[in-house]
C-alpha cells in the first residue's frame, strides 16, 4: 500500500480529479494549503507596503491506495496538474503501513478499496 | 376636521419657529452619523490580523456606548455649553438642562436644540474612534476606555468649543449668537479629523511599534465594505451640518460625493504608477482621505474646487503613508495620522483657499482674502498643539494607572483571546 501525497495549482484540482475518477480510483481527500517552492512565494503591497515572500495558495490531494493503482494515480495527476509553468508542484509517494476502515473494523488493502 | 361656522375672535398662536424638514433631515443625519461609526469599525477590522478583529469591532462599540452617556451627562454642556472666556463650557446644560424641544437659534434656529445635541452627539464618538486605527493590534482594553473617556473630555470637548460654540474664541459664532469672522469649519476637519489624527501620531509615538511581523490585511472584503458605509454616512456628517434641509445642504451633499470620488482615483492613478497596479485598498483609503479632506470645506467650497480638494488629499495622504511613514518608521498600524491627520490639514487649509463667497458669505485665498486663510492656519497649528501635547500627557497619565500596552505574549497570541476570551472566526464547527 503507498500514500500518495500531490501538492497542485488550485485551478488544476478538477482535471486531476477527473482523470482519477477515469483510472477508477475514488478515495482522496483534498485541502486548501498555502506553501512556496522554487518561486519563493509572491510579494503584495498594501498602502505601499510591500509584503515579500507571501505564500502562493495550493491544493494538497492526499490517496491512500493499493500497489497496482500507484502508477495509475500518479500518471493522473501528472497530466492533469501539469501546465509547464513553474509552480505545478510535487507529487509525494510514501509507504503506507496499515489503513483501517471505520465502519467496519476491515483492515489492509481491502479497507482501501 | 370641522369648519367651524363662526371664526372665533382670538389671536393667532406665535408660529412655532420649528421646520419640520429641517428637523426630519438632521435627525436621519444624525443616524447616518452614528452609522460611520460601525462602518469604521470594518473598515479598521478588515485592516487588522485575524487575531484582532474583534478587538477592533469591539473598541469601536464600546467607544459608542461610553461617549453617548459622557455627551448627555456633560460632554455637551462643555463643548456647547454657556461659553466661559472662550475656552470651554460651563456645566449649565448638564445633564441636558435647558436641552430640550425650543431651538437654540444660535446654533440652529429651526430644529429642537436636543435634535442639535444627538447630531453632535454622534460626532463625540467618531472622533475618538479614529483614533484607534494608530494604536490597533496593542493596546489593552481597559487603558483604551480610560484614554477615550479622557480625551474626549479634556481634547475633543475643548476644541469642540473653540472653533463651534457661540463664543468660542475661534468660532465664526460670538456669544451673542451673530456669525462673524473666524476658522471655517463646516463638518469637522479641525476639530474632528485633525484633532483625532494628531492624537494618533502620538498614540503611535507612546505606544511604539508592534511586535514580530506584520502580515497583511486578513479580509479587505471587510474594508471596502467599511469604506462604502463611511462613504454613505459621511453624507450626514457633511450635508447634514448645514443643519436644515436647504440648498447649502445640498452643496454639501454634491461637493463631499465628487471630492470622495476624485480622491479615490487619485490615490488608485498613485498606486497605478508607482507600484504598477491599482489597489483595492488604495481606492478606499483614496476614497476616505478624500471624505476627510472635503468637510471642513464641503459648505463654503464650489462642487468644482472640491475635485481639486479631493486630488490633493489623495496625493498628500499616498505621500504620508508611503513615504513619510516609512521615512520616520512610526508604527500607525491603520494610517490615523496618514489619512485624518494628513488629510484634515489640507482640507481646512484647501478650505481657506477655495472657499468661495457665493456658497457661504466666506472668501479664499483665491478670491483674495488672506485674512480667511491666516484664520485656517491659525486654527491648524492651534489644535495640532493642543492635541498632540494633551494626548501626550493623557497617554502617559493613562500608563501610569492601568498600563497603556498588553505583554508580548498577549500581543502574539492576539487582543481578541488575551482581552476578550473571544474569538472571531472558527475552523472548525
Amino acid at each position: 500500500m503507498k500514500y500518495v501525497i500531490a501538492i497542485i495549482q488550485p485551478d488544476r484540482l478538477d482535471p486531476v480529479l477527473d482523470l482519477l475518477e477515469k483510472k477508477e480510483i475514488h478515495l482522496v481527500t483534498v485541502s486548501n494549503v498555502m506553501g512556496r517552492g522554487r518561486q519563493k512565494g509572491i510579494s503584495t503591497v498594501y498602502r505601499s507596503h510591500r509584503e515579500a515572500g507571501n505564500l502562493l495558495r495550493k491544493v494538497k490531494l492526499e490517496i491512500a491506495v493499493n500497489d497496482a493503482f500507484v502508477n495509475a494515480t500518479v500518471g493522473a495527476i501528472l497530466k492533469g496538474a501539469y501546465t509547464g509553468e513553474i509552480g505545478d508542484g510535487k507529487i509525494f509517494v510514501l509507504d503506507l503501513q496499515e489503513c483501517i476502515r471505520v465502519r467496519t473494523g476491515e483492515t489492509g488493502g481491502t479497507a482501501i478499496g | 376636521m370641522a369648519v367651524p361656522a363662526v371664526p372665533i375672535p382670538a389671536a393667532p398662536p406665535a408660529p412655532s419657529p420649528l421646520s419640520a424638514g429641517d428637523t426630519a433631515w438632521v435627525l436621519v443625519s444624525a443616524a447616518l452619523v452614528l452609522l460611520m461609526t460601525p462602518g469604521l469599525a470594518f473598515f479598521y477590522g478588515g485592516l487588522v490580523r485575524r487575531k484582532n478583529v474583534l478587538s477592533v469591532l469591539m473598541q469601536c462599540f464600546v467607544v459608542i456606548c461610553i461617549l453617548s452617556v459622557q455627551w448627555v451627562v456633560f460632554g455637551y454642556s462643555l463643548s456647547f455649553g454657556p461659553d466661559v472666556k472662550g475656552i470651554i463650557g460651563s456645566l449649565g446644560w448638564a445633564g441636558l438642562r435647558n436641552v430640550g424641544a425650543e431651538p437654540f437659534p444660535a446654533y440652529a434656529a429651526t430644529i429642537p436644540h436636543s435634535v442639535f445635541m444627538i447630531f453632535q452627539a454622534m460626532f463625540a464618538v467618531i472622533t475618538p474612534a479614529l483614533i484607534l486605527g494608530a494604536f490597533a493590534e496593542r493596546m489593552r482594553f481597559s487603558a483604551f476606555c480610560l484614554f477615550i473617556l479622557l480625551w474626549a473630555t479634556f481634547v475633543y470637548d475643548p476644541v469642540a468649543h473653540w472653533v463651534w460654540s457661540a463664543g468660542g474664541f475661534l468660532s465664526r459664532i460670538d456669544a451673542g449668537g451673530n456669525i462673524g469672522r473666524g476658522a471655517a469649519d463646516f463638518a469637522g476637519g479641525t476639530v474632528v479629523h485633525i484633532n483625532a489624527g494628531i492624537a494618533a501620531l502620538v498614540a503611535a509615538l507612546v505606544l511604539g511599534r508592534r511586535v514580530g511581523s506584520v502580515s497583511p490585511p486578513h479580509s479587505l472584503p471587510f474594508a471596502v465594505l467599511g469604506a462604502g458605509l463611511l462613504w454613505f454616512g459621511w453624507f450626514g456628517f457633511n450635508a447634514g451640518s448645514a443643519l436644515a434641509a436647504n440648498g447649502l445642504a445640498a452643496n454639501a451633499f454634491v461637493a463631499t460625493h465628487v471630492a470622495t470620488a476624485a480622491a479615490g482615483l487619485g490615490w488608485v492613478l498613485c498606486d497605478w504608477i508607482y507600484h504598477g497596479k491599482p489597489t483595492t485598498l488604495g481606492v478606499i483609503s483614496g476614497a476616505v482621505a478624500g471624505l476627510v479632506a472635503v468637510t471642513p470645506a464641503c459648505g463654503f467650497v464650489t462642487p468644482m474646487s472640491a475635485i481639486w480638494i479631493g486630488l490633493g488629499a489623495a496625493v498628500f495622504c499616498w505621500l504620508a503613508v508611503t513615504l513619510v511613514k516609512a521615512k520616520f518608521g512610526y508604527d500607525d498600524s491603520l494610517d490615523a495620522f496618514g489619512v485624518h491627520g494628513v488629510g484634515g490639514i489640507w482640507g481646512a487649509l484647501a478650505t481657506g483657499l477655495f472657499a468661495d463667497k457665493a456658497v457661504n458669505g466666506v472668501s479664499g485665498l483665491f478670491q483674495g482674502d488672506a485674512g480667511q486663510f491666516g484664520l485656517q492656519v491659525k486654527a491648524v497649528l492651534i489644535t495640532v498643539v493642543y492635541s498632540f501635547v494633551v494626548s501626550f500627557i493623557l497617554l502617559k497619565l493613562v500608563d501610569w494607572i492601568v498600563g497603556v500596552r498588553v505583554n508580548e505574549h498577549e500581543e502574539r497570541v492576539g487582543l481578541d483571546l488575551t482581552q476578550h476570551k473571544e474569538a472571531g472566526y472558527t475552523v472548525l464547527e
